[in-house]
């Protein structure tokens, strides 16, 4: 990741100082070409705080996302609402904070099993050792691609959903574990598994085309020479040479999972209730007529949700712009 | 290549039958029992047994499976248990033909305004006109589906009734003129599932036409064009656009999986009884045949064109070796 040289101004030794810093450091040279992208700096920031806000979520939401107040039920925003109630009179600030939670814990779970240990380690393994092994994961990596995406995931929620949450009651019934099922946690275990599984094919294929040129490079052949095992060349030699394609398929899953995540709730296979999520917000919000009656159920999930995909994709855009030199 | 060609041919029937079994086994391990559903109150063993064996459901899971192979080739996906009385197929293929419609027409409408848009991007290249296209059409895609319907019946529909709110009425209408002539408009129930089908895909056709635009505007020809003397415009159309539109093929099938899945959505939320319609009631109703065979059946479409889009892709551009590490 080495920088064409400079020509010599005044400038110049600042530079090459931070140059040099960079080649110990290439995530520094990484950060230091998006800190000059603005707008990868708002996309970034606005990850973080949505982010941030799921994190903080017990803290800072005024209500609880369950508390009704039939009531006040489909109010406006207002001094006590900051952005109105819904059709329960539930506070949708607190239920967008806690939905912004539930997109944090889905879209965190599936990029470290999917993407950071399924596909990582299925193309380093593919790509450096080659042969039967390379084939094996390739071809079930073709399936899964070839596969429909959200269809297969439909019907992936639809049948496994309630065999947990079978299981979950045989658990609870058999062991002092209690109140998994009512607080609906299952469900974030089936669309997290299910989305897991989909999500490793791209990273892989990425990868795995990259380890293809680097296992003839020199320095894999020195390790190998000096009897470095498998294991020792894919941790210490191939994985910080693709460390950087890593970041990119980091950004990108993490804004499809959470897509998916919100579409598959909406479609009712998702995130089950009481659970809150943006999917099952934005159902509540999409009647026509409910549309017409009370557009802030509609608007105030579409605003945030919306706000996140688009500061993924340019985050994302920012992100390739940088790994690749610009 | 050919070699190649029959390599993936006949790894096509192997993928075919992983998918579909890889589907038939998540649907099979729904809850339920299909057997007891269809007997009703009768809870006589020796009917059910026989219900068991008419449905292919008795056996293992690989016999259950070779039975449901055997039957879905010859077109027979068994019996809707949701809809009693109908057969998968008769209630699946009319609501295919529906959504393959209007998949098609959006597939259109897709290339032929994101070429357009990426091409005139590319043209505004230094102007702050680019960025801003580029910017309002990643937006559009960062709208999700079922965010954008609801504004748009409420606004065409329910306040200015210049729309229908839903429902399907073919892809045209006639309108006759003098009662003689014959004129095809496009049907008006089209508009809003359309609207909602294509815009998040402008983004991504437009930026790889742009990309490679901006490539081919630094190609010599295109200089000796301007040299003599050509107007900007004819230089966008004659010898930029044509070279431009080479690796749009591959996002063909991007596009297709983008409207396939915004499809789920917008016939859902428009009643439009196509396929996403239908899987939406089965899932609801939990009428696994139905759900399994929409599934393979688009699985099956998805790995054939995936193949055709690669070869066809290698036939226009010779420079394309395949088998080499697919386009990321």
């Amino acid at each position: 990741m080495s920088v064409a040289a400079g020509q010599y101004t005044a400038e110049a030794e600042a530079v090459e100082q931070y140059e040099r810093q960079a080649a110990r450091n290439p995530w520094l040279l990484l950060w230091g070409r998006l800190r000059k992208k603005r707008l990868a700096m708002l996309s970034l920031a606005i990850v973080l705080v949505i982010y941030g806000a799921g994190i903080a979520a017990p803290l800072l939401a005024p209500y609880s996302y369950t508390e009704q107040n039939l009531e006040r039920g489909l109010e406006g925003p207002s001094a006590d609402h900051w952005l109105g109630t819904d059709r329960l009179g539930r506070d949708m600030l607190s239920r967008v904070l806690y939905s912004a939670r539930t997109t944090l814990i889905v879209t965190v779970a599936v990029v470290l099993s999917g993407t950071l240990i399924l596909g990582n380690f299925l193309g380093l393994l593919a790509g450096y050792r080659g042969g039967w092994i390379d084939s094996l994961i390739m071809r079930v990596g073709d399936v899964f691609a070839s596969l429909p995406g959200l269809p297969m995931l439909i019907l992936l929620n639809a049948t496994l959903l309630p065999r947990v949450l079978q299981w979950v009651g045989w658990v609870e019934d058999h062991t002092p574990i209690s109140g998994l099922s009512s607080s609906g946690t299952a469900s974030y275990f089936t669309v997290f598994g299910a989305l897991a599984l989909f999500s490793w094919v791209g990273t892989a294929r990425l990868i795995r085309a990259q380890v293809l040129q680097l296992r003839e490079r020199d320095f894999i052949l020195a390790a190998q020479a000096t009897g470095g095992s498998t294991w020792h060349i894919i941790w210490r030699h191939l994985m910080p040479n693709v460390s950087f394609l890593i970041i990119l398929e980091v950004s990108a899953v993490l804004g499809s999972v959470a897509g998916s995540e919100i579409l598959l709730t909406w479609f009712g296979v998702g995130v089950q209730p009481p659970n809150p999520s943006f999917g099952a917000m934005l159902f509540e919000g999409s009647g026509a007529r409910t549309f017409q009656a009370h557009p802030h159920l509609l608007l105030v999930p579409a605003a945030v949700v919306t706000s996140l995909m688009f500061a993924f994709a340019l985050l994302g855009d920012a992100l390739n712009d940088a790994v690749r030199g610009r | 290549m050919a070699g190649y060609i029959i390599r993936r041919l006949l790894w096509l029937p192997v993928t075919l039958l992983a998918v579909s079994f890889l589907t038939f086994s998540i649907a099979r391990f729904g809850p339920g029992d299909p057997v007891s559903v269809a007997a009703g109150q009768i809870r006589d063993p020796e009917v059910l047994a026989r219900i068991r064996a008419e449905r292919g459901l008795d056996g293992s899971i690989f016999e259950q499976y070779a039975k449901w192979v055997d039957r879905a080739v010859r077109g027979d996906f068994g019996e809707s248990f949701a809809q009693r009385g109908y057969s998968v197929r008769e209630i699946i293929f009319p609501k295919m033909w529906v959504s393959a419609q209007l998949g098609l027409v959006a597939l259109f409408v897709v290339f032929g305004l994101g070429i357009p848009l990426g091409l005139l991007s590319a043209w505004l290249h230094g102007t702050w006109l680019d960025p801003l296209i580029i910017s309002v059409l990643l937006f559009l895609r960062a709208l999700p589906v079922v965010v954008v319907i609801p504004p748009l019946i409420w606004f065409f529909a329910v306040q200015n009734s210049i729309l229908p709110v839903g429902g399907w009425d073919g892809i045209f209408d006639i309108w006759w003129i003098a009662g003689v002539i014959a004129v095809p408009i496009p049907d008006p129930h089209l508009y809003i599932p359309l609207v909602a089908l294509t815009l998040p895909g402008f983004a991504g056709v437009a930026r790889l036409v742009r990309v490679t635009a901006l490539e081919v505007y630094t190609e010599d020809y295109v200089r000796t064009a301007r040299a003599k003397g050509l107007p900007e415009t004819r230089v966008a159309v004659r010898h930029v656009l044509p070279n431009s539109l080479l690796p749009i093929v591959t996002v063909v099938g991007f596009a297709l999986v983008g409207i396939v899945e915004g499809a789920f959505f917008t016939e859902t939320l428009l009643g439009i009884p196509g396929i996403g319609r239908l899987t939406f009631d089965s899932v609801v109703s939990r009428d696994y045949d139905v759900i399994l065979a929409t599934t393979v059946i688009v699985a099956f479409l998805f790995v054939v064109m995936n193949l055709l889009v690669e070869i066809v892709y290698s036939w226009i551009d010779p420079r394309v070796r395949l088998g080499e590490a697919a386009v990321v």
